[in-house]
């Protein structure tokens, strides 16, 4: 396609908390300058800056990407803001992917904020816009709602129940006690999820990512600058996304074709022909413990209505054979949207250097993947990658 | 790298930090207030509503009976042919109990549970689910692929609004229901048969 090799070269981000003291642009400041040092950069280095975050509503500040400008490193530089609801994070990457790729710059900054402690009561208030404004809009519904929705048809087509879904909240808690970024990592048991404040059935507290604030960036470089920096480039070998329809009552709420959609574009891209053996580790997007395993199954990591067996038998473990959200993921780490997918890369690119600390999975990773997910449960974005 | 090897950022607050004034905030309460177009398709699907029928548009290329209508198909990315007359009817593709409100808030302890649903409206294509609500019906005994009937406001009261139906309900009592509500059921059905017209329009402008 005439298109040059991308790395990752460096990676920043924050601590994940409910309200952050710190501003946006503080927040991505942090981020940013932090990737930058990971590769013994300076801003001066950098040929153009993307910035990912989501709904502007969140923060209450219009052109949210102009906002943040400052705080991304992207006075003077080329910069450009993508929005992809929840799959924002993870469509930061290939941003900026495209920018290296192309050969319009040699590095590039990418960077991913979400500050959503800004809106009160809760950022879920926000949420109502998304929703079509004359047939759902005044039928008060939540984001809440359609995940509850889609559970609720994923259980009943597959026969699995909630306590199957609740390990994944579980696992993720738990694998985000050794994350330093991680808002809400815990011990907790199956039961622990089960007995947790119902919100709307099939849907429980404990069930859900949190509301955060944080940021997160790393640094991409073509082919030659990127063997300079480093002597473990992680290469981004397939990206892939895609859209479904806004009409979400007409799709099958059971499987997220948008998500095999966006994966088989990235498997075509990176030559993999049979993801469940060729993908080692994977971090699919988990604002929901039920959309890790929905997740799975649209990437073709996992047979479909399958993959809450499989988590029940150790399989997406950190010491299972393919480890799932090795990071705690949403559910642990915290879930700041567009900083989340990020946050996803990020652990990605520190497993198969080796460098994930005490989250490091066993054996040596080649090839992973990370995946987000959202707009009206309608967007999917899949980057895969390898040292 | 290692994460661990650095000081990360952000400071987390404590709701305590705000109610002694430990850190400054500044607020803004939006007065923002929107009128949305309804559009030719919708505008058409409302009107409907407030007759108490509802609409769909039809393409001729895909063979599809869309719901909500649109002039336009998405697919086959041209002009939608027909409008097309469906029934009050439908089937629960997924519901959900909810105990929370669209901001968050809880329902209260004296509160119902809300009802919301994916329903598959009789006549239009397979698959084509609607957001509504259900209702006289305990939650328990809510199943998917129950079928199910709009309960519509009294035509006087309707203004042209997806809320016109104020729930869907099921078409056959359940067994448990006791005596009162399954009169009420009942009564329902001499309705509807009357509203059936509607559903011999079907294919007619
Ligand atoms: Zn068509």
């Amino acid at each position: 396609m005439g298109m040059r090799k991308v790395a990752i070269v460096g990676a920043g981000i924050t601590k994940f908390v409910r309200r952050a003291q710190e501003t946006g642009k503080e927040l991505s400041w942090q981020a940013s300058k932090m990737a930058l040092d990971s590769c013994e950069l300076t801003l001066d280095d950098v040929d153009m800056v993307t910035l990912g975050t989501a709904p502007d509503a969140f923060d209450g500040v219009h052109m949210k990407g102009e906002y943040l400008a400052d705080g991304a490193g992207a006075i003077g530089k080329p910069y450009m803001r993508h929005y992809v609801g929840g799959g924002t994070g993870v469509f930061s990457p290939i941003h900026g992917w495209f920018h290296v790729a192309s050969g319009m710059a040699d590095i590039c900054l990418v960077v991913a904020e979400e500050k959503m402690s800004s809106c009160h009561p809760h950022p879920q208030g926000a949420f109502l816009t998304i929703f079509d404004h004359t047939t759902e809009q005044p039928l008060k519904p939540t984001l809440i709602w359609i995940f509850a929705l889609e559970m609720n048809r994923y259980m009943s087509t597959y026969g699995i129940s909630k306590a199957d879904i609740a390990r994944v909240s579980v696992k993720n808690k738990r694998n985000a006690l050794d994350h330093p970024s991680a808002q809400i990592a815990e011990n907790i048991t199956v039961q622990d999820v089960l007995d947790s404040e119902t919100l709307c059935w099939p849907v429980n507290r404990l069930d859900i990512s949190p509301a955060s604030d944080g940021a997160a960036a790393i640094v991409l470089a073509s082919e030659r600058v990127a063997r300079r920096l480093t002597d473990k480039p992680v290469w981004i070998d397939g990206v892939g996304f895609s859209l479904d329809t806004a009409y979400w009552g007409t799709r099958d709420l059971c499987y997220p074709r948008y998500v095999e959609t966006a994966a088989r574009m990235a498997y075509d891209m990176a030559g993999i022909k049979e993801p469940s053996k060729e993908i080692h580790i994977a971090e699919p997007y988990d604002p929901f413990d039920y959309k890790e395993l929905h997740h799975l199954e649209g990437l073709m990591l996992c047979p479909r209505g399958e993959a809450a067996r499989l988590t029940a038998e150790g399989y997406t473990a950190r010491d299972g054979n393919l480890p799932v959200c090795p990071s705690g993921g949403a559910l642990g780490v915290g879930n700041p949207i567009a900083a989340t997918g990020l946050m996803k890369i990020i652990e990605i690119f520190l497993q198969l250097r080796g460098e994930a600390g005490k989250r490091q999975v066993p054996g040596t990773p080649r090839c992973g993947l990370a995946q987000a997910w959202g707009d009206l449960m309608q967007v999917g974005t899949v980057v895969v990658m390898r040292i | 790298m290692k994460l661990e090897d650095f000081e990360l950022g952000g400071t987390n607050l404590k709701s305590s930090d705000f109610k002694q004034g430990t850190v400054l905030t500044t607020e803004w309460e939006p007065d923002l207030k929107y009128a949305w177009d309804n559009g030719v398709a919708i505008g058409r699907y409302l009107a409907e509503l407030k007759e108490g029928r509802i609409i769909a548009r039809a393409c001729h290329s895909c063979k599809r009976i869309m719901l909500p209508p649109r002039m336009f198909c998405e697919l086959c990315f041209r002009p939608t042919d027909e409008w097309f007359y469906v029934q009050d009817t439908g089937t629960v593709n997924t519901f959900s109990i909810a105990r929370v409100n669209w901001d968050a808030s809880r329902r209260g302890p004296d509160e119902p549970a809300l009802l919301p649903a994916v329903i598959e409206i009789d006549g239009a294509s397979k698959g084509m689910g609607i957001l509504h609500m259900l209702g006289e019906v305990e939650p328990e005994e809510i199943r998917i692929g129950m079928k199910v009937r709009a309960v519509w406001k009294k035509p006087g009261e309707r203004t042209g609004a997806i809320t016109d139906i104020l729930y869907f309900k099921p078409i056959a009592p359940a067994r448990h229901t006791p005596p009162a509500k399954a009169s009420a059921g009942a009564k329902k059905k001499v309705k509807t048969k009357a509203r059936s017209k509607a559903g011999a329009a079907r294919g007619k402008r």
